[in-house]
């Protein structure tokens, strides 16, 4: 091992962990929010990357029709209720506005000739199309239990992570896909030759990571959400709306997923399962976190992406395990160190 | 991992709800549509349709099964078309892994099986149990016999390998290491990976300090291509080769400029025009233009291994019909017997030459020497 490899494996690591953090900090953020381990994170991951890999072969990317199929059942529902109650008319403008959209976003879809806008049209395309899901998903799985104990929030949202799966054999098939890279610059730092795409994967992992900072810190939704992760009852009596926080919770975290999707594919071939494993590092990072702690959380999960870089190094045939043993002296650290704190079961 | 076991109990149980035609001969289909190597699943299961309706004038009904790449859930396949359809014979499962773990049953209730699997394991070495399962795919070490002699032939003496964690590329090391010893090629390094790894800096680094004349990829399917690209990206200016498992057209979509210039030895269904005409040629070109009327794409090679067992099958039937009735023991007996006198038989993957020793049946009839041209599968030459 020289300085030249340690900086090549370095530059993987970082890479990778800018990844995993990002995927931490919304596995904890929604964790915090809304007691839901988001499992089906990674899901968002793969989507994002397959459906950009989809309109760069020119194909229209199947998943409208999920988002369609998901907003009908969601305005359905919203209709039924009106009519259970009273119909509200800005209520109904709503489901049209809602209805509205997920056409729009079809016709786009079906009129463009996807390979040849320019990337960064598709790029917003794919997180028009895939973004909605995320609250969506919360209203039509999760809401309606929202009180329920986080063990059954933890099996639904299981259930949610292997139907995704499936639905993504469905919607992408079985064949990997990877993307062009935003730029095809490479530059020289030393001996080392550094491929722009990964410069790209930092520098918006860190513009990310501060921006939901100073959102998180000083904007009145922001300050909303944290309210409800300090204490939900509290949050509620202050009039902030536990239904509106999940939503946005999830919007954020399928923003944040499938934006490292877009992020990631044109470095590595992705396919429809790929996303659990790489979800489930960034939790491992959320887990030596504490699944409190946000600037712990990303620094453990670059440490799991510098980790398993050596360690794909000097064992490659042992790295997975090495990457998922880490979680046991944390979690023993953890547990010797805190206080047993079981606020709502 | 239990959340795919309910997943695929699903889809069991589904597929247990389809009528079954009354017909004479059962054959079983197990692929894996779903999981992790749905890749080579999928085009199995479409081939169903193309495969032979009748044979030795009665008709053949096809019952397909998945099993979600779960080794467990073969299992329960093949005892389902076993013991409550009484098939007379089963072709699949998809995966190496599956494939090991149901020879047993196969060969406990006499049932010819017909795998159309990568590793040679289940039919070498030749056992009591072996000797029912039959394989449609070109052995290991036939592929790699041609690989080593083209690296031989090119002066080449230093190699490094990378393979997935799993039978196929374990068996691949296995294999190379018997054959370079031979061939006094030294293997410098061997590296694996797994199939959803999102980086391999690490193990492209670890070739590139060894420094082997050529490199040798042996991966399923599309996870072939990232080895390579690392490779490249990372300067390695070496021949680089690969298996019968890059032998797909996606191979070439993801890999790019890449994967220009690679050498890989398969059969011949790639480069059908370019190969002389014969038996198979005519079999796999038929093959291909139905396939694709159906599908609107062209067929991996992967279910050309199935069409290959259809016509096995197909072969061997009027002999067997002399010894008993289809679904009877002695029926399946016989068809074992029949499918191991198969002698000189085309297909989409070769020629099938089949003995008491030898299940899989190929000689160098059944793979060319290919390499990568513009982006196209070409003939080496």
């Amino acid at each position: 091992m020289n300085f030249q490899i340690a900086t090549l494996l370095g530059q993987d690591g970082l890479t990778n962990g800018a990844i995993y953090a990002l995927l931490a900090l919304s596995i904890l953020l929604v964790f915090t929010v809304t007691r839901i381990l988001l499992i089906p994170l990674g899901e968002f991951v793969t989507f994002g990357a397959l459906t950009m890999a989809a309109m760069q072969m020119g194909k229209t990317p199947k998943l409208e029709w999920l988002l369609l199929g998901l907003v009908l059942i969601d305005c359905a529902l919203d209709v039924y209720q009106q009519i259970k109650r009273h119909i509200d008319r800005n209520k109904m403008k709503m489901i049209a506005l809602k209805l509205g959209y997920a056409v729009i976003i079809i016709a786009l879809l079906n009129n463009l000739s996807l390979s040849e806008i320019p990337m960064i049209a598709q790029i917003a395309l794919t997180l028009c199309l895939i973004v909605p899901i995320g609250p969506i998903i919360y209203r039509l799985f999760f809401q309606p239990l929202a009180d329920a104990p986080a063990l059954v929030l933890l099996i639904v949202s299981i259930a949610l992570h292997v139907t995704m799966v499936g639905v993504g054999l469905l919607l992408f098939g079985p064949e990997g896909a990877r993307t062009q890279p935003f730029s095809d610059t490479g530059f020289r730092l030393g001996a080392v030759m550094l491929k722009s795409q990964t410069l790209w994967v930092i520098l918006v992992s860190i513009f990310l990571i501060v921006a939901l900072f100073i959102a998180f810190e000083r904007t009145l939704y922001g300050k909303a959400l944290r309210a409800t992760a300090v204490n939900r009852m509290g949050a509620r009596l202050q009039g902030i709306s536990p239904i509106f926080a999940g939503k946005a919770t999830f919007a954020l975290a399928a923003f944040i997923g499938s934006a490292s999707g877009i992020l990631i594919a044109p470095i590595t071939t992705l396919y429809y399962d790929s996303g659990f494993i790489i979800s489930l590092k960034g939790f491992v990072g959320a887990i030596i976190g504490g699944l409190v702690s946000y600037p712990i959380a990303a620094i453990g999960a670059v440490a799991v992406g510098m980790i398993e870089a050596f360690s794909i190094f000097w064992a490659s045939n042992y790295k997975e395990i090495i990457v998922f043993t880490l979680i046991i002296p944390f979690l023993i650290w953890r547990s010797m160190n805190s206080h047993n704190v079981e606020d709502d079961e | 991992m239990t959340s795919k076991k309910v997943i695929s109990a699903l889809l069991l149980s589904s597929s247990l709800l389809t009528p079954l035609a009354n017909a004479d001969i059962k054959i079983g289909v197990v692929s894996s549509t779903t999981g992790p190597i749905a890749l080579v699943g999928i085009p199995q299961k479409n081939t169903i349709p193309l495969l032979p309706t009748s044979a030795g004038g009665e008709k053949i009904t096809y019952i397909s099964l998945d099993d979600g790449s779960d080794p467990t859930a073969t299992v329960k396949a093949f005892k389902k078309l076993i013991d409550e359809e009484h098939v007379d014979a089963i072709i699949g499962p998809s995966g190496s892994g599956n494939a090991m773990g149901v020879i047993q049953f196969a060969a406990e209730s006499g049932t010819p099986m017909l795998a159309p699997v990568g590793t040679a394991a289940v039919v070498l070495p030749m056992t009591k149990q072996k000797k029912w399962v039959f394989k449609t795919t070109q052995n290991d070490d036939l592929i790699a016999k041609a690989l080593v002699e083209q690296m031989k032939a090119t002066g080449i003496k230093t190699i490094g390998l990378i393979g997935t964690a799993d039978p196929y590329g374990e068996n691949w090391a296995k294999v190379m290491k018997d054959l370079t010893q031979k061939a006094d090629i030294q293997i410098v390094a061997n590296e694996q990976f797994q199939r959803q790894d999102t980086s391999m800096t690490g193990q492209g680094l670890k070739i590139l300090m060894a420094n082997p004349d050529a490199v040798l990829i042996a991966a399923p399917g599309s996870s072939s291509v990232m080895p390579q690209t690392t490779l490249k990206d990372q300067g390695y200016s070496g021949k680089i080769y690969q298996t019968h498992g890059a032998a797909l057209d996606p191979f070439l979509r993801l890999g790019g400029k890449a994967v220009e210039g690679t050498i890989l030895a398969a059969s011949s269904m790639l480069v059908l025009d370019e190969v002389p005409d014969s038996p198979s040629k005519e079999i796999a070109t038929k093959y291909i233009a139905d396939y694709k009327k159906l599908y609107g794409e062209t067929p991996a090679t992967f279910g050309g291994n199935v069409l290959d067992a259809g016509l096995l099958l197909e072969n061997a039937i009027p002999s067997a019909l002399k010894s008993g009735k289809p679904g009877s023991a002695e029926f399946r007996s016989a068809l074992r017997d029949a499918l191991e006198k198969t002698k000189e038989m085309p297909a989409t993957q070769g020629v099938y030459n089949m003995t008491a020793e030898n299940h899989s049946g190929f000689d160098e009839r059944g793979r060319v020497l290919i390499t990568v041209k513009d982006g196209k599968w070409t003939l080496l030459k």
